[in-house]
């Protein structure tokens, strides 16, 4: 695949493509103008406990070509937390009513420790163009795969919590190379996926402030450092808070959104009569998750740091705040190995782990739950895909009453919350379809 | 001294003096009786599994309990500590995202380079100490008997993250008053025990125990004990469990005495008075900001029970930020708690593996629509001290509306959510004001 590369100098203008084989004969050059060496990767500290950190590089404005490498001290660590996990005892319920049972949890540990192997998920990402840059005072990690079709859309896929980069994997061969996937020339895209700020390789926030209209303001000025004065942005979770902001703040250069869990509380006020019946299932959904399903939130959203402490110290603990949702949420029938693979579960949870990136992660709620995080208007062009295996599903009447330009709403019957992740193949013709509409 | 033992078909047996109880128990096997050397807690095989606690299978008897830490688990906890890995530091000047990590660090590292756990057991192995089957369930409690013939037995239920460990100052000024410069009309019969889940009482294996089977099996248990005229008391869920034992009013509970007071009116006033409107403002604070940790246990204690188990920093933190949040302090927990003291409960939640168990008393009192901020009324005869860094306040009016039988109320000029912990003198004497008209 021929691919481009933009980078960027100190400036926020953008310079000229270069190719990739050029770009990279730049880097190993280390200190070609403005570059950073691809050598200065993720490296050790010194002492004992320490040397199981990943240590990112530090950024510039320039895009710096990025690889992944956890030393093999971490994995080393891992194990060995795993092997000497201590376990609570075992639920008074037979089913998930209380969290992961005890011996799902187990089994999960056991994989994780016994037969998961990080080195296949880092040769996926470290096959993929990857670079980190600094944005509004944060480097940011993401992926940019350009389309060899000359008239690819520009797309900016944003992940939420508690997914992450690895949602997007297996989407991006066919968005950006339709050919080889069943698809059509005029259905490329160029994709760029970043990191949230204080997920994966992206830095961690050190002060407030970085809540969604930041973070959407800070996609902006990526979206233009990579050179696309014209793209469209995708998320879910809170990927579709961060796309909602950038359509909302009208963001140079955005045409259009795609949201596959659009944020439609219901809007008020309730009409004479109130809600109709076709709004009732969407209502319960949000009153269930507010009375048995949205701890998690309440909790990383007021004390992101308290709850970081066991989630940094026991990787039992941060994969089992995680597997929870993957079965709460996607679409399954009580095991959520039938919607994701359990290698895809741990390639999600590894990264939150080796990052060390519980706390940081969390604070995205500190920063924009209850407060960001709403129902907005939007008067970009809008498309929704409603996954039907979501927690939440929300009724098309709320979306025409919130998006003027409302342009594509699809039910897709399979397939939850983790869309990508669980329906590769349907969220890719989801994206092609309603895009088509706006090419 | 009497100790009422229960045989297997629950009809009261004889009842022996407490010499003679213990005499039995040396004795290792007279009928009934568990050996006392069994009360001493045993560590399992494996490396692993040294770690962990084995408590000794209760019966209907009431047993002698020692508690022995094994030193594997204490090696272990040390190698958790210098382990720990740590996150970032908070984004925020103050606690507002939970412990700050410069006060995180210094209490772990104290935790394990100074923090004698054998000062602290041996502390707890010098109060007679059992535990005995209960509705299925091994209750582990405090049982100190007063000199004075005229005490008044009482049951003090401690809450989450509290412990056994709230009481121990006061025990000895209830039961002995005439040796901490009280009067012997003031003396008490106290009985600590510790709620199931928690500490060295058994973890449930089966849902159902909300405050309500709780308070039954309390009522057992002063039963059980040979007490038919007593009072009950409590903070926090303790406070959850004798509003209940107010509700049931069993045979012999003559009044209680709570902390924490749950006599929210079921319409608030339309204009509150200033008191008012502050126990409403602290209440919705609580809602709000404060009870995450809250949700998480009524929900999902399984989950947050995993890196609680796990991760004895994380243990640490998700209690120390309570004794922060809750006691009557200046903004460092250490104003009002002794960092000894502390890490006394701490260990207790670490070594028991409770987290998750202890956690679990959310869970079963919420799915019936626990309301948390009123029990509605209380006809039996109830006294409150209201200490002024209480998570809310009720005014006493509120208290007047639920409770006809009021027969005590003190608002304090300090202390805080961890009453006993935190004022232990100021406590104790609101027990024998309190109690003083329910005596004789």
């Amino acid at each position: 695949m021929h691919m481009k590369d933009d980078s960027k100098n100190r400036t926020t203008e953008p310079v000229p493509l270069s190719s990739r084989r050029q770009f990279i004969r730049m880097a190993a050059a280390a200190g070609g103008g403005g570059i950073l060496s691809a050598g200065v990767q993720t490296g050790a500290l010194g002492r004992a406990t320490k040397a199981a950190q990943v240590v990112l590089p530090a950024t510039t404005k320039d895009v710096t070509p990025f690889k992944v490498h956890v030393p093999q001290i971490a994995l080393d660590d891992l194990k060995r937390r795993l092997a000497n996990t201590r376990w609570p005892n075992k639920e008074p319920v037979s089913d998930w009513s209380q969290g992961v049972p005890l011996a799902k949890a187990k089994a999960l540990g056991e994989y994780w420790r016994t037969h998961y192997d990080w080195h296949r998920v880092e040769g996926t990402l470290n096959a993929l163009p990857q670079f980190r840059t600094r944005i509004d005072g944060l480097g940011i990690h993401f992926i940019h795969v350009r389309s060899k079709y000359q008239n690819a859309l520009p797309i900016l896929l944003t992940h939420g919590w508690p997914g992450s980069i690895i949602e997007f994997l297996q989407v991006i061969g066919p968005l950006v190379d339709p050919i080889a996937h069943g698809g059509k020339a005029d259905e490329a895209f160029d994709v760029v996926i970043p990191s949230l700020p204080g997920f994966g390789f992206s830095d961690k926030p050190t002060e407030v402030g970085w809540g969604l209209p930041r973070i959407a303001n800070a996609w902006a000025v990526l979206m233009a450092r990579l050179g696309y004065s014209h793209y469209v942005a995708q998320g879910g979770d809170w990927g579709a808070g961060v796309t909602s902001w950038m359509a909302k703040q009208r963001v140079s250069g955005l045409t259009a959104v795609h949201l596959n869990l659009p944020i439609l509380f219901p809007p008020p006020p309730p009409r004479p009569g109130g809600y109709t019946a076709a709004e009732q299932p969407a209502l319960a959904q949000l009153g269930k998750y507010g009375s048995d399903g949205s701890a998690y939130g309440l909790i990383q959203g007021t004390r992101p740091q308290t709850l970081g402490y066991g989630l940094a110290d026991s990787p039992v603990g941060q994969a089992m705040w995680i597997y929870e949702k993957f079965q709460a949420w996607s679409d399954n029938k009580g095991d959520p190995a039938e919607a994701i693979s359990v290698d895809h579960m741990l390639d999600d949870i590894s990264l939150y782990w080796l990052t060390n990136t519980a706390s940081s992660s969390a604070r995205l709620y500190f920063e924009s739950w209850g407060k960001d995080f709403g129902r907005m208007p939007i008067d970009l062009p809008v498309a929704v895909s409603i996954f039907k295996g979501d927690f939440f599903t929300p009724p098309k009447v709320w979306g025409d009453q919130t998006y003027s330009k409302l342009f594509y709403w699809t039910e897709v019957p399979k397939g939850g919350h983790f869309a990508a992740l669980e329906q590769p193949g349907l969220f890719v013709a989801e994206l092609r379809k309603s895009f088509a509409q706006v090419r | 001294m009497k100790n009422n033992l229960v045989n297997g078909t629950g009809v009261t047996a004889p009842v022996i003096s407490r010499r003679n109880f213990l005499g039995a128990a040396a004795a290792t096997g007279a009928a009934g009786i568990v050996p006392a050397s069994l009360g001493s807690l045993t560590a399992q095989g494996t490396a692993m599994k040294a770690a962990q606690l084995v408590l000794p299978v209760a019966t209907k008897d009431v047993a002698p309990f020692k508690i022995q830490v094994p030193q594997e688990a204490l090696d272990d906890l040390k190698l958790r500590l210098a382990s720990t890995r740590w996150p970032e530091r908070e984004t925020v000047r103050d606690w507002s995202q939970g412990v700050p990590l410069q006060k995180a660090q210094p209490l772990i590292a104290y935790w394990r380079d100074k923090y004698d756990w054998h000062r602290f057991e041996a502390r707890l192995n010098a109060f007679p100490q059992y535990r005995t089957h209960i509705d299925g369930l091994g209750i582990h409690f405090m049982h100190v008997r007063s000199p004075h013939r005229n005490a008044l037995p009482i049951i003090l239920t401690h809450g989450w993250p509290g412990s056994v460990v709230e009481f121990m100052e006061i025990i000895g000024p209830l039961s002995d008053p005439t040796g901490y410069g009280g009067s012997a009309e003031d003396a008490f019969h106290v009985v600590v025990p510790s709620l199931p889940g928690f500490a060295f009482s058994d973890k449930p294996v089966e849902t159902g125990w909300d405050v309500n089977r709780i308070a039954r099996a309390w009522a057992t248990l002063m039963q059980l004990l040979g007490y038919d005229r007593w009072v009950a008391q409590g903070g926090d869920w303790g406070a959850g469990v004798t509003h209940a034992l107010a509700l049931q009013r069993p045979p012999g509970l003559i009044a209680a005495h709570v902390n924490w007071q749950f006599v929210f009116p079921e319409k608030l006033p339309d204009n509150p008075t200033p008191a008012e409107r502050r126990a409403i403002d602290r209440a919705s604070w609580f809602a709000n900001d404060q009870s995450g940790y809250f949700r998480e246990h009524a929900t999902r204690p399984q989950t947050i029970g995993y890196p609680l188990a796990d991760s004895a920093a994380g243990q640490a933190l998700w209690i120390y930020e309570k004794f922060q949040a809750w006691t009557d302090n200046h903004g460092n927990p250490e104003d009002a708690l002794a960092v000894d003291a502390m890490l006394d409960n701490i260990s207790l939640y670490w070594f028991t593996d409770t987290a998750a168990s202890s956690a679990r008393i959310y869970w079963e009192n919420t799915r019936a629509g626990f309301g948390g901020l009123s029990r509605g009324r209380i006809e039996l005869p109830m006294a409150a001290s209201v200490f002024p860094h209480e998570i809310f306040c009720p005014p006493k009016a509120w208290a007047e509306a639920l409770w006809p039988n009021l027969f005590y109320w003190n608002e304090l000029d300090k202390g805080g959510h961890f009453a006993a912990f935190e004022q232990p003198k100021l406590f104790t004497e609101e027990l024998r004001k309190a109690f003083r008209s329910r005596r004789g």
